[in-house]
């Protein structure tokens, strides 16, 4: 029926056709979206999986067998990684490389390629998983990894940009869409912070030493930190925000025009809020209170973008009663609102002073991770399986309605949890008696903490069990499907 | 903090290759038209079975589609 469908269109425009395309560029490359959202599931799951594990470590220390490779130090990058680069990554180049294609009405620059950095950061992720428990591990963190998956990393990231960029040069739009203009402002600077982070002198195949000594790899190491958290985990998804919420609504987004300044505000005024992360250390003052003001400035674009996103919805709110999908992507912008507001309130340095060092800033880390990060790849992952397998829907609406349920109860108790325990571990830290001794040993604050940890790993645990319920569905949901490719339209006319 | 000497510099960089993009994007007209291209991705009907999918690895039929200049400014 397509096929007739294209040949008589062919057949009607004859006098302004102009050129063939063969079979290949007549469609969209979905196989590698497919590939990455599959592979954003798993990984979700294995990610989270083990977060969930080293909470009952915190709770129980010797749940797990007693040997070096189990243990929480080993384990815990194991989970950050996996739940920021392989599943967030994953979810970042399915729904990029779907994003790029759909605006520019063109297949990907480069099918080899694009497969290349399917396998290739796959490969980067199995690598993370065998050498961090074995303990190879360059001790900076959010960048683990030894020099020679960082070299394998950047060899990805070189083709991920060729084929993204590729396909944006080659589009067949006038206009780049907004989400692209995040999406490759994403690439790029996560490409510039790997480097010159990673930059190391190897000793052997498995050891290397930082380029910077001391204090200056502090400042490296949160300039690359903080830097992650803004464009890896922020610009990219809210690349994801700008395309998806607006396509799952059938809504255009609230104001195009305030998207574009979201843009240009955020990337002008991001790549100096790493010194937060240095309040009260060897960091010189003026660095630190220089990291707390562009932390400050940051609320303003992040509220303008979360409220654009939030309002694509105004006079269709009825939409959110039917929509459980559309309800994965509303609340993950109010946390995204929840966290970027919160985080510029930590930077102050009074503020810090109380939470830094305490599970406060675990609870800020997964309001953001869980509730905004999860949420809208979540989201991303139901709108995408249906039209990866040929289907109109999900195999069960009423799942996702469950899932979301699960995991949102999850969130709020994982991150209420936390907020409470680090802001009693704050006060207990700093509680002095009236001759100046302090008024509570440490490990008096730990007692104190246990029961926050259990709510805690309850939390994790309902946040894991929708992820397993949501890889049920996608299984069901490409069961009963086909694994499909898309022609690729026309674009419509300005 | 002689490592500042690395990262202010490239910060300068950064800055004045995002205000290249931003020239350029303004001069090209990306921004003469902020309705139409919100509007214009709903267009895209990306619904299965709406955009005449055909299963991966089957043989497809040729279409014609139009040289890019003719959707380019």
């Amino acid at each position: 029926m397509g096929g007739a469908t294209s040949a008589s269109a062919a057949a009607a425009n004859k006098g302004n056709r102009t050129t063939m395309a063969t079979s290949s560029a007549a469609t969209f490359n979905y196989k590698v979206v497919r590939q990455f959202t599959i592979m954003t599931v798993v990984w979700g799951i294995v990610g989270m999986l083990v977060g969930v594990i080293i909470a009952a470590q915190l709770l129980w220390p010797e749940v797990l067998p007693a040997v070096p490779w189990l243990s929480y130090g080993r384990l815990r990058p194991l989970h950050t990684n996996a739940v920021i680069f392989a599943f967030g990554g994953c979810a970042l180049f399915a729904t990029s490389y779907y994003v790029v294609q759909r605006t520019c009405h063109v297949r990907l620059f480069s099918d080899a390629l694009a497969a290349f950095t399917f396998w290739g950061w796959n490969l980067v992720i199995v690598l993370a998983a065998v050498t961090l428990p074995l303990g190879i591990t360059t001790s900076k963190e959010y960048a683990e990894l030894e020099w020679p998956i960082d070299v394998l990393i950047t060899l990805v990231w070189v083709a991920y940009a060729v084929v993204f960029f590729g396909t944006l040069v080659k589009r067949r739009t006038a206009h780049i869409y907004v989400a692209n203009w995040f999406f490759g402002a994403f690439i790029l600077t996560v490409a510039l912070l790997h480097v010159v982070n990673s930059a190391a002198m190897p000793v052997t195949f498995w050891k290397s030493y930082s380029a910077y000594p001391g204090v200056q790899d502090a400042m490296v190491q949160w300039w690359y930190g903080h830097n992650a958290v803004g464009f890896f985990l922020t610009a990219g998804f809210l690349g994801m925000m700008y395309y998806f919420v607006p396509k799952q609504a059938g809504r255009p987004v609230y104001s195009y025009r305030l998207s574009v300044v979201h843009f240009w505000a955020l990337i002008f005024t991001y790549m100096w809020a790493g010194p937060h992360h240095l309040h009260y250390t060897a960091l010189p003052d003026w660095t630190q209170s220089l990291g707390m003001l562009f932390s400050l400035i940051l609320l303003a674009p992040s509220w303008g973008g979360m409220i654009n996103g939030i309002m694509t919805l105004s006079g269709a709110w009825h939409k959110l009663r039917e929509d459980p999908i559309l309800k994965f992507m509303i609340v993950s912008l109010s946390f995204y609102g929840m966290s970027t507001f919160e985080g510029p309130m930590m930077s102050i340095k009074t503020v810090n002073a109380l939470s830094h060092y305490t599970d406060w800033t675990i609870g800020h880390v997964h309001s953001g991770a869980l509730g905004w990060v999860a949420f809208i790849s979540i989201g991303c992952v139901y709108y995408l399986v249906p039209r990866m397998f040929g289907k109109e829907a999900m195999h069960s609406t009423k799942a996702v309605n469950s899932h979301f349920w699960i995991a949102t109860i999850g969130v709020v108790l994982y991150i209420a949890s936390m907020w409470i325990a680090g802001v009693m571990q704050g006060l207990m830290w700093r509680a002095v008696n009236a001759d100046g001794t302090l008024t509570y040993a440490f490990v008096e604050s730990v007692k104190a903490t246990y029961p926050f940890y259990a709510i805690r790993l309850a939390g994790g645990t309902l946040f894991l069990a929708g992820m397993v319920v949501m890889a049920w569905n996608v299984w069901r949901t490409a069961a009963g499907g086909r694994a499909t490719e898309a022609r690729i339209p026309e674009p419509a006319h300005a | 903090m002689e490592v500042l000497m690395l990262l202010i510099p490239l910060s300068v960089v950064l800055v004045a290759l995002i205000a290249g993009a931003f020239w350029w994007s303004v001069r090209s007209g990306q921004f003469d038209d902020l309705e139409g291209p919100a509007h214009r991705i709903l267009a895209d009907d990306d619904r299965a079975g709406a955009a005449h999918d055909v299963p991966a690895g089957e043989t497809r039929d040729m279409i014609e589609i139009k040289p890019d200049g003719e959707h380019r400014r």
